[in-house]
C-alpha cells in the first residue's frame, strides 16, 4: 500500500481512490482555491480557479482524481498569477461594487481577491446591464453579482429537488433564469430555507432583512482569517 | 397548465414527447411559428414534463432559435472574412436600405430581419446568406434586389427561384475517397472481414481522426468496442463549424454512401447499433436529401436488422439538426446538444468511448473519417496506408477559399505541400494562407514548403488564402469577433476572455490602441490558451497570435504613438455634461491631439 499518495508542491498526500485532488489536499489541510466547487454537490469545473499543474499540465482540482505518484503544482507564482486574472475576469464580467455590498467581508469573490493580490481591476470593465429581482418576500437576487458558478442551480436541483435555477444564454450572454412562470423568484418554489439560498458564494443570492447585520466590519468572516485558511472546514461563508 | 397549441403539441408527439428531443422540437416548432414564445416554451415544458428553464436553455444557447420575433423571413448574412473579402458587407448594407432596416431589427409590417451570422459553410461560393436556414450562395447585388422584391411581395421561401439555392460542389482534385462507390460493397467487403477483422483493418491502415485533433481512430472503435455494456453509439459529426471548411458538405451531398455506409460499419465494428448524424443548421439544405438516402438504405437492407443479412449486424441512422452553435463541432458538447441541451463540452475524463451518449460507449468521428472506413473495408487497412506519409496516412479534403482563381474541395495525400495546393488552385503573389480556419495558424511564405500532415500542419482542412492587398489585421479581427460569438460560456477564461480580445481588437481598430494593447492582447491569447476548458478556448487567440508575430505593421500602422491610451474617449465623455449645460464653447472641450 505505499503507492497512496501524490504530492503537491513536492510534498507527499495520502488519498482515497475516487478522491479528487481538492478532496485529497483539503483532507491535508492543503489550500487549493475554488468558487464554483461545494463538497455537497458534483464538481462543475467551470470557473477554473482549482486549476493546477498535474504532471505538468493545467487540470482542475475539483474535476481530477487524485491518482498515485502524480506530481501536482498548486502554489506557485505562476498559477497565482492566473488566479488573480481569473479574479479580475469575473470582476469586470458583472458590476461588483464591494463597499455596497451586504456580502462584503463573507464574499469569496473578494477574499480571492484578496488571496491573490488583485489591487485593480486591470481589465476594461463590460458594465453590463442586469437587473435586480426583488419579487421574492425573503430573497433577493442581485443579478449584476452573479458569477455563473451554478451552486445554486445545483443545489436547487440536487439537494432541494426544486430546480428552480438554471442557465439560459451562451457565452458572455449567459445568466442566470428562475424557473417560475414569471421568470420572477417571487412566482418560484424557492424558500428561504433553501440550500440553493447559502450556497452562493457571492453577493447575489441574498436573505432580505439580513444585510449588513450579520457582522460589523472587523468580525467580518474574511476579516479575521483569509480564505485560504478554509481548508477543512465546509464553507463557512455560506447564509450570511 | 397553458392551453396546447395543436402545433407544438404535434410536434412534440412526433417525438414522443421525449425531452432528449427538445432541440429538434424547438426547430420544427419555429419553422411553424417564426419564433419561440415564451407561452410556446410553457406548452412545451409542460408537454415534455420537463421545467420550462431547461427549455429556456436550450433555446437561449442556439443561434438560430429565437426567442423574440424576427419576422417571417429571417435572413442572416454569412461573415466568415471570405465573405468580407467578397464584399457581404455592402450587400448587407443594401439590402438593409432597400428595406428600410437596421441590423436585427424586425420590419415595422412584422415580414423581415436582417443580420449577420458566422460562417455558413460556403466559402467556395461565397456571398452567401441564411433564409429560415436555408443557403443562398453567390450573392450579387442584383440578387439582393430580387430577395428584396420577393419579400416586398410575400412569395414564400418555398416559391423563390429554386436556382437561388442550388449549392455546387466545387470539387477540383479528387484522389480515391472523392470517388463513387456502388450501395452495400463497402458493408459486404467489411462483413467479409468479420467484426474484429474490421477493426483490426482500421488499426493497421493508421487512419487518424479528419476533424483536426488527428486521434486514431482504431483506437477510438477499440475504446468503445471494449467499453462494459450493451449499448453503444455512433456519432457522425457534421458540424462543420470551422469558419473556411465546407468538405463535409461536399461528402454528404454527393458521397452520403461512403458517409452512411462508413457509419454502418464503425457500428459493426464497435457493437453499436445506433448511428446519429449531427448535421450543422446551416446544412439544412441537405436534411431531406441524406433523409431519403437513409430511407432507401432500410428499404434495401443496407440500414435495420441483420444488414447485408448478416445475422446480429443491426444498425440504424437519424439525423440530428443543430441550429447554430460553432462549439458543438466539440466532441463532448455534440453529445450534450444530441441529450437535448446546450452544447456545453464535458469536463473529461471520463472519455467519451466510456461514458458519452445517455451514459454510454459513444464514438465521434468526423464525416470524413466514417467515409474513410468505406475504403478501408474494400482495400484493407495496409493498403490505405500506403497512400500519404507515415504518421498520416491516407487522403485528406481541403477547402480552399479566398483570393484564388479555383476555390472549391481539392483532394491529396497526405504530406503535400502547401505551395503545390496554392499553385493547383491558382493562387499567385499569396502574403499569407489560414490554415485550419479561425482556430488554425497563419502561415506566410517562407512555411509554404511545409506539409499538409499531423506531424508538420494539422488541419480540418480549412484552406483561406490572403492575397497581398489584404488586411490581415482585419482577418484576426474578424476571427476575434467570431469567438466572442461563439464561446458557450462555461468557463470564465473563455467566457470572459474571448470579450476581453475581442474588445480589445475594436480598440485598436478604431484607432485608440497603443502598445499596451499589443502586449496585452499576448498576455489573454496565452492566458486563455493556458485555463480554458476546451479547445475552443485554447485556440480562440491563435489568429491573433500569428497575425501579431507575423504581421505586426497591420496592428502599427493603427497605434496611436504613445505608451498607453485609455479605453474611455475623455472628450466623448464629456458630452453628457455639456448637454446638460448647454455649453459649446471651446472651455468645454479637452484639447484637441495635435
Amino acid at each position: 500500500m505505499a503507492e497512496t499518495t501524490f504530492t503537491i508542491d513536492e510534498m507527499p498526500i495520502p488519498f482515497t481512490p475516487g478522491q479528487t485532488i481538492l478532496e485529497a489536499a483539503k483532507a491535508a489541510g492543503i489550500y487549493i482555491p475554488h468558487l464554483c466547487y461545494h463538497p455537497e454537490l458534483k464538481a462543475h469545473g467551470g470557473c477554473k480557479m482549482c486549476t493546477v499543474l498535474v504532471n505538468g499540465r493545467p487540470q482542475t482540482a475539483c474535476t481530477q482524481k487524485a491518482a498515485a505518484g502524480q506530481e501536482v503544482d498548486v502554489d506557485t507564482p505562476e498559477l497565482n498569477a492566473m488566479r488573480r486574472t481569473l479574479v479580475q475576469m469575473l470582476f469586470i464580467e458583472g458590476n461588483h461594487f464591494c463597499p455596497g455590498c451586504e456580502k462584503s467581508g463573507a464574499c469569496q469573490l473578494q477574499a480571492l481577491g484578496y488571496e491573490y493580490e488583485m489591487l485593480t481591476p486591470h481589465f476594461v470593465e463590460l458594465y453590463p446591464e442586469r437587473k435586480v429581482d426583488a419579487s421574492h418576500p425573503d430573497v433577493l437576487i442581485e443579478f449584476n453579482r452573479c458569477v455563473l458558478c451554478e451552486l445554486c442551480v445545483r443545489a436547487s436541483r440536487d439537494i432541494d429537488h426544486k430546480e428552480v435555477f438554471g442557465i439560459a444564454g451562451r457565452g458572455r450572454d449567459a445568466h442566470l433564469v428562475v424557473n417560475s412562470p414569471t421568470g420572477k423568484l417571487g412566482d418560484s418554489a424557492l424558500a428561504v430555507t433553501d440550500r440553493a439560498v447559502q450556497v452562493c458564494p457571492v453577493g447575489a443570492i441574498i436573505v432580505k432583512r439580513v444585510g449588513f447585520a450579520a457582522a460589523p466590519i472587523g468580525e467580518r468572516i474574511y476579516d479575521k482569517s483569509p480564505i485560504s485558511a478554509e481548508v477543512d472546514v465546509n464553507e463557512s461563508s455560506e447564509a450570511r | 397548465m397553458p392551453t396546447a397549441d395543436p402545433v407544438v403539441s404535434a410536434i412534440a408527439e412526433k417525438y414522443r414527447n421525449n425531452p432528449t428531443y427538445v432541440l429538434q422540437i424547438l426547430r420544427e416548432t419555429q419553422e411553424a411559428l417564426d419564433w419561440i414564445s415564451p407561452e410556446t416554451v410553457e406548452t412545451v415544458a409542460a408537454q415534455l414534463k420537463i421545467p420550462r428553464t431547461r427549455v429556456q436553455s436550450v433555446l437561449q444557447f442556439y443561434s438560430f432559435l429565437y426567442d423574440k420575433p424576427r419576422g417571417r423571413y429571417r435572413i442572416l448574412f454569412a461573415d466568415n472574412i471570405t465573405d468580407r473579402m467578397a464584399g457581404n458587407i455592402a450587400l448587407f448594407e443594401h439590402m438593409l436600405s432597400r428595406l428600410k432596416l437596421k441590423r436585427g431589427e424586425v420590419s415595422s409590417d412584422g415580414q423581415v430581419s436582417v443580420d449577420l451570422t458566422s460562417d455558413t459553410g460556403m466559402c467556395d461560393q461565397g456571398p452567401a446568406m441564411l433564409v429560415n436556414n436555408r443557403a443562398i450562395p453567390r450573392l450579387t447585388m442584383r440578387r439582393i434586389d430580387e430577395i428584396c422584391a420577393l419579400v416586398k411581395e410575400r412569395v414564400p421561401l418555398e416559391e423563390w427561384p429554386a436556382d437561388y439555392f442550388r449549392v455546387e460542389d466545387n470539387i477540383r482534385r479528387r484522389e480515391t475517397l472523392l470517388t463513387s462507390i456502388a450501395p452495400g460493397v463497402a458493408l459486404d467487403a467489411a462483413i467479409a472481414r468479420g467484426r474484429q477483422g474490421m477493426l483490426d483493418e482500421i488499426k493497421r491502415s493508421n487512419v487518424r481522426g479528419r476533424g483536426g485533433a488527428g486521434f486514431p481512430m482504431g483506437t477510438k472503435w477499440e475504446g468503445a468496442r471494449n467499453a462494459p455494456g450493451a449499448e453503444r453509439y455512433i456519432v457522425c459529426n457534421a458540424d462543420e463549424g470551422e469558419p473556411g471548411t465546407f468538405k463535409d458538405r461536399v461528402l454528404l451531398n454527393s458521397f452520403s454512401v461512403r458517409v452512411l455506409e462508413g457509419m454502418a460499419i464503425a457500428g459493426y465494428a464497435t457493437g453499436a447499433t445506433k448511428g446519429f448524424i449531427y448535421l450543422r443548421g446551416e446544412y439544412k439544405h441537405l436534411q431531406a436529401k441524406l433523409q431519403r438516402e437513409i430511407d432507401e438504405m432500410r428499404a434495401s437492407g443496407r440500414l435495420g436488422a441483420s444488414i447485408r443479412g448478416a445475422p446480429g449486424f443491426d444498425f440504424d441512422i437519424e439525423i440530428h439538426m443543430g441550429a447554430g452553435g460553432y462549439i458543438c463541432g466539440e466532441g463532448t458538447a455534440m453529445v450534450e446538444s444530441l441529450e437535448g441541451k446546450p452544447g456545453r463540452p464535458r469536463v473529461r475524463p471520463p472519455s467519451m468511448v466510456q461514458v458519452g451518449y445517455r451514459g454510454k460507449p459513444t464514438v465521434v468521428d468526423n464525416v470524413e473519417s466514417l467515409a474513410h472506413a468505406t475504403e478501408i473495408a474494400v482495400e484493407g487497412g495496409a493498403h490505405f496506408a500506403k497512400r500519404g506519409t507515415r504518421f498520416s496516412t491516407g487522403t485528406k479534403l481541403l477547402s480552399i477559399s479566398g483570393d484564388c482563381e479555383r476555390p472549391g474541395v481539392y483532394e491529396y495525400q497526405f504530406g503535400v505541400t502547401i505551395g503545390r495546393v496554392l499553385e493547383d488552385c491558382g493562387a499567385k503573389a499569396i502574403s499569407a494562407v489560414q490554415i485550419g480556419g479561425a482556430s488554425g495558424v497563419l502561415l506566410t511564405p517562407d512555411d509554404f514548403s511545409r506539409r499538409i500532415a499531423f506531424e508538420d500542419v494539422p488541419t480540418a482542412g480549412a484552406f483561406m488564402v490572403f492575397g497581398p492587398d489584404r488586411d490581415i489585421f482585419e482577418v484576426a479581427r474578424n476571427f476575434a469577433q467570431f469567438f466572442a460569438h461563439e464561446s458557450c460560456g462555461f468557463c470564465t477564461p473563455c467566457r470572459v476572455g474571448t470579450t476581453v480580445q475581442r474588445n480589445i481588437m475594436e480598440k485598436i481598430a478604431e484607432g485608440r490602441g497603443s502598445r499596451y494593447e499589443i502586449n496585452e492582447l499576448k498576455r489573454v491569447v496565452a492566458f486563455m490558451q493556458r485555463t480554458s476548458h476546451c479547445g475552443l478556448g485554447e485556440t480562440a487567440g491563435n489568429a491573433v497570435r500569428d497575425a501579431l508575430s507575423k504581421f505586426r505593421p497591420a496592428f502599427e500602422r493603427r497605434l496611436r504613438a504613445k505608451d498607453f491610451e485609455p479605453a474611455i474617449d475623455l472628450e466623448r465623455a464629456l458630452e453628457p455634461a455639456r448637454r446638460i449645460t448647454g455649453r459649446d464653447d471651446a472651455e468645454a472641450h479637452l484639447e484637441t491631439e495635435s
